[in-house]
């Protein structure tokens, strides 16, 4: 396999998905092999080293979750985006607990593709610089606070004492989408939902990146500061640069999707 | 009627109550005649000692034919049978009857006996001892028998005859024997009486019983059978009368509480059944559709993304990938509807949702000549309404008025408006129950666009039936007869035959039988339909008062709709465009609006135009 080029895995039963993906990707320079099914797609990742797999949740011989333990089983560090369904998000987010780095609901414009799996490269990458230079104290890092809580590597909340919910972006997404152009909010009272997106932000490149929600609820009170500076994020983004506060609907059942931030 | 509660109680109270009776009769009937025959043995014991002492002077005297005609006297009354006075000898010197004078009387014999039982006889003896009653026959009446020794007495052995002497103790003894005819006859004839009224007093018992049973426990016990049998056959509504305070009036009560959970748990479960198997449907069809859509999506934004420098190949690919993108998000509402989930309301002002719904279908307005007027209402106030479901109703009824309009051009005006209604001829009904809980609406005879409800009355025995307009208060009520006041008139389901009049309550303003119907969730709605009155009363909706609505009216200058078919305009798969429809636009804006507790009607004038007039509600506080 040629060094200089991407190498995207996609599997799904529906040919006309691998279609597009090959077409979209494949203008974005990947090299795209596909997979009908879960066992052919396993067969092909444990041959060949690729750089992304983008992964239907519902397969016809197994569903992602089965597909995510098979790769942990021999410890393949393929990075997985599941494509899931509107019905199934849900299980997306309980997809990222099994592993997976980031999912894509279903049906999907070429661009929400490209910017996922821009994200999906740039998070292989930055997980990659980190491992490989521990040490270096160059690369600045802005820890998550412990009490915070993440739903993959994307957004966190912070439950506080009145009940209400702090909402944000995780620095590892910002450093991962490059340079903020624009955030894209919700208005006020909107009703959000753990697992949809809850925000956009326009990146350096022109890709447009969905905040996933880390809890579902309903918006009370948003960034006034964010409309005039939306940078902000980028230089406190566990702090200053929150983005909503909610009231959750489902706290209890939901926060069990999230993981404790410890980065 | 063998097995029922009353009859066992009565049944076994009359047998004690016999036992009793019979008990105490035979033993007041002992004690009577007891007291009856020691009465008589009394008086034949002092008859007995009159007659004796009344032959004493005679006998002093020795003067034998007095005592004689004494004797004969005595025995010539009725009663008596036989009177004698034997000697001690047991020979009879003196008898009523003279063939036995002279006789001698066995020692032995029953009437002696009681004396002569030993060899030395006894010289005193009580009462009892002397009387003995006895048959001549079986068959004939009873005697007593009274001996009454004659004893010795100074002026007996003192007497000139010198008859007796001194020692003797007993001289001889008075035999008096009278029939006691007269005497059973009394005893029984009180016992007739006795027994008859005995018979009288159980069957008055009994008669009291059974009164006060029915009253208390036959009655309460039948309405408690009949709402079990009612409930059983599914009437969940049905209640029992109050039945008072006792065990059986708890019960009822208890019934009454029981049958009303159990009728809100199973509309709560039919309810949710509906929507189960409707959400099945819906995330299955939503599933199969994701995946063609996400080929179309990805695609039209693929060749959206090339086509920057081609105006208007990318104008026109916008719309697509728009379009498609508003697709995904119905295809997200079926899912959010399969997972039971509300609309997502958010404040909107309608007047940007409208005006988005104008711009998808600008290009086709423009291109059939068809002006668009807008009449918005300066500040009104924002609703709480999904606004992408929303504007799927502007664009279908759009897309329906540029088809009425057709190619030669006319003119769309949407009015808007701020209004304060009374639910009075505003509130659709949307779903009506029997009180079986069969459903009563009826999606083939619409009034004005909508299902109506459909009754079945009975006048003089001639069944019909009768279409309620489902607009609460408007009655636009279809019969196939008319209905005048003062008939009588049976009202009933057409599923059941179940009587559909509410028996405690009439007409508030004509008097006459008012029907009660069941709106599942929001309580209950009574009316009139006789033709002049046509009162009707929903207390859930008049608690609420009047409400604020937001009008939005949709006028074109179109071709009409025929009034034969107006009214099955709002059914699914209805369509006058033949392959072009799919008759699921209005069914759809149907949908919306019942989501955001709204109404629409319909005006239409063949070759003048069509009016669609919506109204949704504005939140109060």
């Amino acid at each position: 396999m040629d060094k200089s080029k991407k190498y995207l895995l996609a599997i799904d039963d529906e040919p006309v998905i691998l279609e597009a993906i090959k077409r979209v990707a494949g203008s974005e320079g990947w090299e795209v092999a596909t997979a009908a099914d879960a066992t052919q797609g396993f067969n092909l990742a444990t041959k060949n080293a690729y750089d992304l797999c983008l992964c239907d949740i519902k397969l016809p011989d197994m569903d992602g979750f089965q597909f995510l333990e098979k790769l942990n089983e021999i410890h393949n560090p393929l990075p997985v985006i599941m494509i899931t369904g509107c019905a199934t998000v849900e299980n997306a987010v309980k997809s990222l607990d099994f592993g997976a780095i980031d999912y894509l609901p279903k049906p999907f414009t070429a661009d929400e593709l490209l910017s996922s799996l821009y994200r999906g490269f740039r998070y292989v990458e930055a997980t990659k610089k980190t491992q490989n230079a521990k040490s270096n104290t160059n690369s600045l890092i802005v820890p998550c606070p412990s009490q915070y809580k993440s739903l993959g590597y994307a957004s966190w909340c912070f439950v506080d004492r009145d009940g209400s919910v702090k909402i944000g972006v995780s620095f590892l997404f910002l450093k991962i989408i490059g340079a903020i152009i624009k955030i894209n909010l919700l208005p006020l009272e909107s009703e959000i939902k753990q697992g949809f997106s809850c925000a956009e932000i326009e990146a350096e490149n022109g890709l447009i990146h969905p905040v996933i929600t880390p809890l579902s609820g309903q918006i009370i009170r948003i960034n006034d500061q964010l409309t005039s500076d939306p940078l902000i994020v980028e230089k406190d983004p566990y702090f200053q640069g929150w983005l909503y506060i909610i009231v959750p609907q489902n706290l209890n059942y939901e926060i069990n999707h999230l993981m404790v931030c410890n980065q | 009627m063998f097995n029922k509660i009353s009859f066992k109680l009565i049944l076994a109270i009359a047998v004690v109550a016999t036992l009793v009776f019979t008990g105490f009769a035979i033993l007041t009937f002992r004690t009577q005649s007891n007291l009856v025959m020691n009465q008589v043995k009394n008086f034949v014991n002092t008859q007995s000692e009159t007659i004796k002492n009344s032959t004493k002077v005679a006998m002093l005297s020795n003067n034998r034919e007095v005592t004689h005609e004494i004797i004969r006297t005595v025995g010539k009354q009725a009663c008596v049978k036989q009177v004698r006075i034997l000697n001690k000898e047991g020979k009879v010197m003196y008898a009523a009857d003279s063939s036995q004078i002279g006789m001698i009387l066995d020692k032995k014999a029953e009437a002696c006996y009681s004396c002569h039982e030993s060899d030395q006889p006894l010289e005193k003896l009580s009462i009892s001892k002397r009387v003995r009653i006895y048959r001549l026959h079986p068959d004939s009446t009873r005697i007593m028998g009274v001996i009454n020794p004659i004893y010795n007495e100074p002026s007996c052995w003192q007497a000139d005859c010198h008859a007796h002497p001194k020692s003797q103790k007993v001289l001889g003894v008075l035999d008096l024997t009278v029939c006691l005819r007269y005497v059973d006859q009394e005893i029984s004839t009180v016992t007739r009486e006795m027994i008859v009224l005995a018979i009288l007093a159980i069957l008055l018992l009994a008669i009291i019983l059974w009164l006060l049973i029915k009253k208390f426990v036959d009655r309460p016990v039948q309405k408690l059978l009949t709402a079990t049998r009612e409930v059983a056959s599914g009437n969940l509504i049905y209640t029992i009368p109050d039945l008072g305070n006792d065990e059986l009036g708890i019960l009822a009560r208890s019934f009454n509480k029981m049958t009303r959970k159990l009728a809100e748990a199973r509309q709560q479960l039919f309810q949710s059944d509906k929507m189960a198997s409707l959400g099945r449907l819906a995330a299955g069809v939503a599933h199969e559709i994701n995946n063609p859509l996400t080929g179309i999506l990805t695609y039209a934004s693929f060749l959206l993304k090339r086509t920057k420098n081609q105006h208007e190949l990318h104008s026109d690919l916008e719309v697509i990938v728009r379009e498609t993108m508003r697709s995904r998000e119905i295809v997200k509402g079926l899912l959010d509807f399969a997972r039971q989930s509300i609309p997502k309301k958010v404040h909107s002002d309608i007047h940007e949702v409208i005006d988005r719904a104008l711009k998808v279908s600008e290009n086709q307005l423009a291109l059939n000549q068809i002006q668009i007027e807008r009449n918005y209402a300066p500040r009104l106030p924002t609703i709480y309404i999904d606004p992408n479901q929303m504007q799927q109703v502007f664009t279908n009824l759009l897309v329906n008025a540029q088809q009425a309009i057709g190619p030669n051009g006319g003119k769309i005006s949407i009015k808007t408006a701020h209004v304060r209604l009374s639910p009075y001829g505003k509130v659709q009904i949307k779903q009506a129950l029997c009180p079986k809980g069969h459903d009563l609406m009826d999606a083939q005879m619409r009034i004005d666009g909508l299902p109506s409800i459909k009754l079945k009355i009975k006048i003089n025995g001639k069944e019909s039936f009768v279409y309620l307009d489902p607009i609460y208060g408007r009655n636009h009520c279809r019969s196939e007869i008319p209905l005048k006041n003062n008939t009588p008139i049976e009202i009933l389901c057409p599923k059941c035959d179940i009587s559909l009049i509410d028996k405690d309550e009439e007409c508030p303003k004509c008097g006459m039988p008012i029907y009660l119907l069941e709106i599942p969730g929001k309580g209950q709605l009574r009316g009139c339909f006789t033709d002049d009155c046509q009162w009707q009363h929903w207390d859930y909706i008049e608690k609420q008062g009047p409400r604020d609505y937001i009008e939005i009216k949709i006028s074109d200058t179109g071709c009409g709709i025929p009034p034969e078919i107006v009214d099955k305009i709002f059914d699914p798969f209805f369509t006058t465009k033949g392959q072009q429809g799919t008759g699921l636009g209005l069914a759809v804006i149907w949908g919306i609006l019942e989501n955001h507790e709204g109404m629409i009607s319909v005006e239409s004038e063949l070759g003048k135009g069509t009016t669609f007039t919506i109204h949704l509600p504005v939140k109060r506080g």
